[in-house]
């Protein structure tokens, strides 16, 4: 997917002023944090199955190579294939290619945040195929013709009302619907017939199993269920790092992601896919295909950044976000957004172009508080900023306060008297109204609150003054 | 360390409290006398670094963390009333890892480094003799609680505060906006947030606010003093060491 | 072959990382859950929590009739897409029956889970002839019998199962409750694309054979 126009600043301050946006955003904050909270209070063993979640992946990574082989492997040898693609592009011409050789009209897709991060869509439109989203939340901005604000939840920036506008545009010759009831069943008629027209399926893969060979998805609409088992063809979209050594690993998998994403205790749907139909099968796809889709991921192995590979894509760390529950996702300007996303967005598409991504953070850490498998997203967000001074990218005014201020405060004498000029300015300007109003060269600042002026001379004066004792 | 020995404290007296709020600095030398340490102000100080460790100028953020170590290391322990500056102290042996000199006497300091509230609970114990009639809200600042585990114990302190009445907000631990230097990069964004803040603060029905991090409560107090709010700011050392005579933060000296 | 040109990028990264090949070892995972007793109940409060309906049943051979007095207390018609090993019960005249693919009208599907979870409150459908994958997700209604005894407290056990019945079938799909969505301004609404209701018939071992 192309970056979305505009910069940061601009769109979050759309964002804002967006009553639409923030009404929904309203609603969706505390819902979210709740229901993990209630969900992770009822498994005692929540902390040690994050420790184990952190451990399998990091073993994992360790030796990426040989157990992507032997997943790869053994799926191929029973019947599926698998593709390896280095980069985005690439990926998307192993499944234009897919199906092209199908002959296919319709492809459907489950939800595959991949899929966006390649930008497949708008190739396959191009090249003439109905592409149709099937998730709900995907299919309803696939109508708005929005990327998705959120990795899980990919029309929460919509209202009940937005949905109904674009179903009652979309869907002619239906009576306009307003209840949620209503709109979750008009999409269910209107999908209906797709899934039975679908020659290729598309859908993500949560976790990929080297015992078995097995790719796993989690939904609870079905939607991923009938897209892959309808359409002759049954295309696994996945990143290289989403691969678990067995089955057993994924039990610690699946018992952390549904309560980490959604508060639930398991999704409505847990799909574990091997291989296309067996002989004597009245129903699956003919074909299966895993592509599994590097982009920048092996870069990340040996860097700074591998903590980030562990991600499991629940969400959680934007649903506890306070800047992503100010701004929506939109904002962050690509597929991914919130912590996660200002963490990756910059390491595929580059240090310049995302500047302000790992900037747009109070490092307060409730992302990595609640990361089922412990990403230290805050530290890692700082270390961006670190990458960032080391490419040369904070901006010269910054970078020269910054050097000024690092020089006077290891000059413990100037420190100190700018400290004292400092406060006498602003006590005098103040007064003994206790705050200013503006402050010359404090206007971000006071553009939205006062500033408490000092109560008095500076501390160190004080307490020299008295003579350490008081 | 045992009650028996009287410690030396070294107290960092952070650049905000420093300028903005002596009194913040006399009721933590109370509060840790009262708790049987010898409390020193190193008056070489000047910063921990946080700004440029935060901002990923690391060069300079380690050039920082050695000159606080010197200043520091010759005392028992360093105590601050922050968690955010404590925090980044406890963040130096990370930051100068590559550095074989530094890395230890880092760690060392790192592990001898607290933050004021739980170290009168977790590391001393204090009798606290103040009253402060009122109903307070808490607001746990992001470093100390998520850094630091700072949050049952500015609440066993301040149960012992008389005529104080503590009523939790909803959203008690969600970050205020203020983030140093995000509030005034991204200060929409930031007002968005404190406003949210101040909403919770509103609805718990609380007349005062307690942290203990100023550079939280001066945001918060900023923006309750813009909207017109009564709601009195305070650090919570300044509750516990019963220095509430005069104006509470951004408040007019009137009063 | 991009294969090896990913893989290589892979090896080559690792080796850039010192030691870190060397730091290959599993963690221990914590012991999975374990109901004693209560498995039989566990499972069915979590169906509940789910939002699934059950009765127990005597026998397989009670199956058809308490089949048909659910779809009659709906109003249903007397059609559905019933599991193979289910098409020979004594099931009376004029049920209309076929154990093919589900098809686009489906309504009813009568399906034999292969397993249960205690834990999650999931029916776990081994896919084959017998378990056409479309009777789990096309029909508005489906109808699960599973028998106590092939209930496992955990996922784990069903691993276990899986692997002793020659494994990984081509889908093997958990399903806890009738399919739901909350895209909607996080409004939990049953019937999105799957079933709107599964009801389940807990085949009690008591004796009767199937």
């Amino acid at each position: 997917m192309k970056a979305l126009p505009g910069s940061f600043d601009s769109r979050a301050e759309a964002a804002l002023a967006d009553p639409s946006l923030q009404k929904a955003l309203a609603n969706f904050k505390p819902l979210f944090v709740a229901k993990r909270a209630a969900a992770v209070a009822e498994l005692p063993e929540f902390e040690r199955l994050r420790d184990a979640a952190a451990g399998i992946k990091d073993a994992v990574l360790c030796e990426l190579d040989v157990w992507l082989e032997r997943y790869a492997d053994k799926v191929e040898s029973l019947g599926g294939k698998v593709h390896f693609a280095k980069d985005a592009e690439a990926a998307r011409e192993i499944i234009r290619d897919i199906c092209r050789k199908a002959g296919a009209r319709t492809v459907c897709k489950g939800k595959s945040m991949v899929s966006e991060e390649i930008g497949l869509n708008e190739v396959l439109e191009e090249d003439g195929y109905r592409v149709v989203e099937t998730d709900l939340g995907e299919y309803i901005i696939q109508l708005a013709k929005e990327p998705p604000s959120h990795i899980i939840a990919p029309a929460i920036h919509k209202t009940r009302e937005q949905v109904a506008d674009l179903f009652a545009q979309n869907h002619p010759g239906r009576p306009r619907e307003d209840s949620v009831a209503g709109l979750v069943n008009e999409a269910r008629h209107a999908l209906r017939e797709r899934f039975f027209q679908s020659d290729v399926g598309i859908t993500g893969g949560n976790f990929l199993i080297a015992e078995t060979g097995t790719s796993v998805i989690v939904t609870n609409e079905g939607n991923g269920d009938l897209t892959q088992t309808l359409s002759r063809i049954h295309v696994v979209t996945s990143g290289i790092e989403r691969v678990i050594p067995t089955l057993d690993d994924l039990s610690v998998f699946l018992r952390l992601l549904a309560r980490s994403a959604t508060g639930q205790d398991t999704e409505c749907y847990t799909t574990l896919s091997t291989g296309p139909r067996r002989p004597g099968d009245v129903d699956g796809p003919e074909e299966y295909h895993v592509v599994l889709v590097d982009n920048g991921r092996s870069k990340m192995l040996a860097g700074r950044f591998r903590d980030m590979l562990r991600c499991i894509r629940c969400g959680a760390c934007m649903n506890h976000c306070p800047v992503y529950g100010a701004v929506g996702g939109h904002a962050y300007g690509w597929v991914y957004p919130g912590p996660m996303g200002s963490i990756l967005t910059p390491l595929f598409n580059g240090l310049a172009e995302t500047y302000d991504l790992p900037n747009a953070c109070t490092l307060n850490g409730r992302c990595q508080s609640v990361c089922p498998v412990r990403i230290p997203l805050t530290d890692l967000i700082r270390t961006m900023r670190n990458e960032q001074v080391k490419a040369g990218l904070m901006p010269a005014s910054q970078r020269r306060m910054m050097a000024a201020w690092g020089w006077v405060a290891r000059q413990p004498g100037l420190y100190r008297a700018l400290e004292r000029l400092g406060s006498r300015m602003m006590r005098l300007r103040a007064g003994r109204r206790g705050a200013l109003s503006s402050l010359p060269g404090a206007g971000a600042w006071t553009e939205g609150r006062d500033l408490p002026a000092p109560a008095g001379p500076t501390f160190i004066d004080q307490w020299k003054s008295r003579g350490r004792e008081q | 360390m045992s009650q028996a020995k009287r410690p030396r404290v070294g107290l960092l007296a952070t650049c905000l409290m420093n300028v903005f709020r002596p009194n913040i600095g006399f009721s933590a030398v109370d509060l840790l006398r009262a708790a049987g340490c010898e409390v020193a102000v190193p008056d070489s100080q000047t910063c921990c670094g946080q700004p440029a460790y935060s901002a990923g100028d690391d060069e300079l953020a380690g050039r920082m963390a050695r000159q606080l170590i010197e200043q520091f290391e010759g005392y028992d322990c360093l105590v601050s009333p922050s968690g955010s500056c404590v925090g980044t102290v406890r963040k130096y042996p990370q930051l100068l890892a590559g550095d074989a000199q530094w890395a230890p006497r880092a760690e060392a300091l790192a592990a001898r480094s607290f933050e004021l509230l739980s170290f009168l609970v977790d590391v001393r114990q204090v009798d606290i003799q103040a009253r402060y009639p009122g109903r307070a809200t808490y607001h746990d600042s992001c470093s100390g609680l998520r850094q630091l585990g700072v949050k049952r114990q500015p609440r066993e302190l301040l149960s012992k505060v008389d005529g104080l009445e503590l009523t939790e907000m909803e959203d008690a631990e969600v970050c205020c906006g203020f983030g140093g230097s995000f509030c005034v990069k991204y200060p929409k964004i930031s007002e968005k947030m404190v406003d949210d803040k101040l909403r919770s603060i509103g609805a718990s029905g609380a007349d005062t606010l307690l942290g203990g991090d100023l550079g939280c409560l001066m945001n918060m107090a900023g923006r309750l003093k813009r909207i017109g709010s009564k709601v009195r700011v305070w650090h919570t050392a300044e509750v516990l060491a019963g220095r509430t005579d005069g104006a509470a933060i951004g408040e007019e000296e009137s009063r | 072959m991009s294969r090896e040109l990913v893989l290589h990028e892979i090896r080559r990264a690792i080796a850039g990382a010192a030691g870190l090949r060397g730091r290959s070892q599993l963690p221990q995972r914590p012991q999975p859950p374990s109901y004693g007793d209560r498995r039989i109940d566990r499972f069915t409060e979590r169906l509940e929590a789910h939002a699934c309906s059950w009765e127990a049943i005597g026998g397989l051979d009670e199956l058809p009739a308490r089949v048909l007095a659910w779809l009659e207390q709906r109003g249903l018609a007397r059609r559905m897409a019933v599991a193979p090993p289910l098409m020979e019960l004594p099931w009376p005249e004029g049920v209309h029956r076929h154990a093919g693919a589900a098809g686009i009208d489906e309504s009813v599907a009568v399906s034999l889970a292969f397993a249960g979870i205690a834990e999650s409150g999931s029916l776990v459908m081994y896919s084959g002839p017998n378990s056409p994958i479309t009777h789990n997700f096309v029909p508005e209604f489906h109808l699960v019998a599973i028998r106590d005894e092939d209930v496992s407290d955990s996922q784990e056990g069903i691993w276990a199962k899986v692997r002793a019945h020659g494994g990984m079938p081509r889908a093997l799909n958990l399903i806890a409750g009738p399919s739901r969505t909350g895209d909607v301004e996080q409004t939990i609404q049953l019937g999105a694309h799957g079933p709107r209701q599964v009801h389940v018939l807990l085949v009690r071992a008591k004796g009767v054979t199937s």
